[in-house]
Order: C-alpha cells, then sequence, then structure tokens
C-alpha cells in the first residue's frame, strides 16, 4: 500500500479512536458520578472525566470534517474552548453552594455540620459566608 | 470502522445519560442535582457532535455551542439562587 492512499486509513482510525476514547471517558465520568459517595469526590468525575471526554469526540469531529466536509473549521475548537473554561467556574460555584447549605457557622439546625476548618488568614471567611452587607449569620461563632 | 466506533461511542453516551438521570432522581441536597444537570447537558452535546458525524452535516455544531453556554449559564444560576436566594443582584 502507497502512503498516499494508506494516509485516509490512518486518519479514519485516528478519528473512530479518538470517538472510542471519548464515549469510554464520558461514560467514567458519569458512572464516577452515580457512584462515589459524598459531593465533594462525585463532583470530580464530571468536571475531569466527562469534559476530557466531550474533548476527544469534538477533537474526532474536527479531524473527520476537515478530512471529508467542506474543510477544517473553527467552531468545534469554540465549543471545546468554552467547556474546557466553563467547567472549572461551575465546579467551584456548585462546590460553594455545597458547603455554603451544609456547613453553618451559627444558630445551625440539629441535622446541619458546623465544623468547618476556618481558612488561613486573620480576619477572613471563606467566601460563601462572607455577605456584602454584614449580617448576624455571617459572623463567626464564639465558641 | 468509523460506524463501529459511532455505534459504541453513541451506546457509551446514552448509558452514561441514563447513569445521569439515575442520579438526578438519587440525588440527595440540591447541588447532587444540580451536578446531575451539569454533567447531563455536556453529555448531550457529546451525543449531538456524534449525531452530527453520523447524520455527515455541520449544521449540528450550533447547536451543540447554544447548549454549552445555555447548561453553563443555568449551572451559575442555580448554584447563585442557592447562595443567594436571588439571582441578579
Amino acid at each position: 500500500m502507497s502512503p498516499v492512499t494508506l494516509l485516509p486509513t490512518l486518519l479514519d482510525a485516528l478519528t473512530a479512536f479518538l470517538i472510542v476514547l471519548g464515549g469510554a471517558f464520558a461514560l467514567i465520568g458519569s458512572w464516577g458520578l452515580a457512584r462515589l459517595p459524598a459531593l465533594m469526590t462525585r463532583l470530580h468525575g464530571p468536571t475531569k472525566a466527562s469534559t476530557l471526554g466531550v474533548g476527544g469526540i469534538i477533537l474526532a469531529s474536527m479531524l473527520w470534517f476537515a478530512h471529508h466536509g467542506e474543510g477544517a473549521s473553527s467552531h468545534e475548537l469554540l465549543i471545546t474552548l468554552f467547556l474546557f473554561l466553563s467547567a472549572p467556574i461551575s465546579a467551584n460555584m456548585i462546590a460553594k453552594a455545597y458547603i455554603h447549605r451544609r456547613f453553618r457557622r451559627c444558630s445551625a439546625p440539629e441535622d446541619v455540620e458546623t465544623e468547618l476548618p476556618a481558612p488561613p488568614g486573620e480576619r477572613t471567611d471563606w467566601a460563601t459566608f462572607g455577605a456584602p452587607e454584614p449580617s448576624e449569620t455571617s459572623e463567626r461563632c464564639e465558641t | 470502522m468509523i460506524e463501529i466506533a459511532l455505534t459504541i461511542a453513541l451506546g457509551c453516551v446514552a448509558l452514561a445519560l441514563v447513569l445521569n438521570l439515575w442520579s438526578l432522581l438519587k440525588g440527595p441536597t440540591a447541588p447532587d442535582r444540580i451536578l446531575a444537570l451539569d454533567t447531563m447537558v455536556i453529555n448531550a452535546i457529546a451525543l449531538i457532535v456524534l449525531f452530527g458525524i453520523h447524520a455527515d452535516t455541520s449544521v449540528f455544531f450550533e447547536a451543540a455551542l447554544l447548549m454549552a453556554m445555555v447548561g453553563f449559564v443555568s449551572t451559575v444560576a442555580y448554584t447563585k439562587f442557592l447562595l443567594r436566594g436571588d439571582i441578579v443582584e
């Protein structure tokens, strides 16, 4: 087989490999989401494995349409860039919401844990407890 | 070859969506459900892109880009509502 006829076969093989890899990573991320015990561990599956899986699938799609379609386009690169930028931000927001709901500082109900290690620094608190206008619930308990 | 790979990957992503639906129904607290919805959106983007390769058209990229944006904004809006009790302050 000459190199000219071998190249499309190699590109197809690379595309198929990336598609299978992306699907496997997406499945592993979702399995981790369903399987892991607590939310802070459960965050790892979707934010890392699933994002990587979608990145692989979009890379395979770029290869496929550069090879078979109207030529290379930058749309897919936009999707990848946006997903890779937005995944850490949404994970951070979900973790903040979890901390905010799970750990209270003062006048906590019975079922809510109050133990949360204090952040380093003198007069700081976790961002989710620091309200823009200081209220009674955002101050630290004197224990 | 590409058809076999597409079949395997579509099966994987469909199974991932079923697992996400299960953890969306199970998740004990609201942040768990938000995380499951966010993962569902990511897997739906993967499904749309795979279907675009299968149908051999590039019109689905706009749909995938729109879903990425709407999913991110809705996740941030949900968590903002949990944190502040309001979305736009």
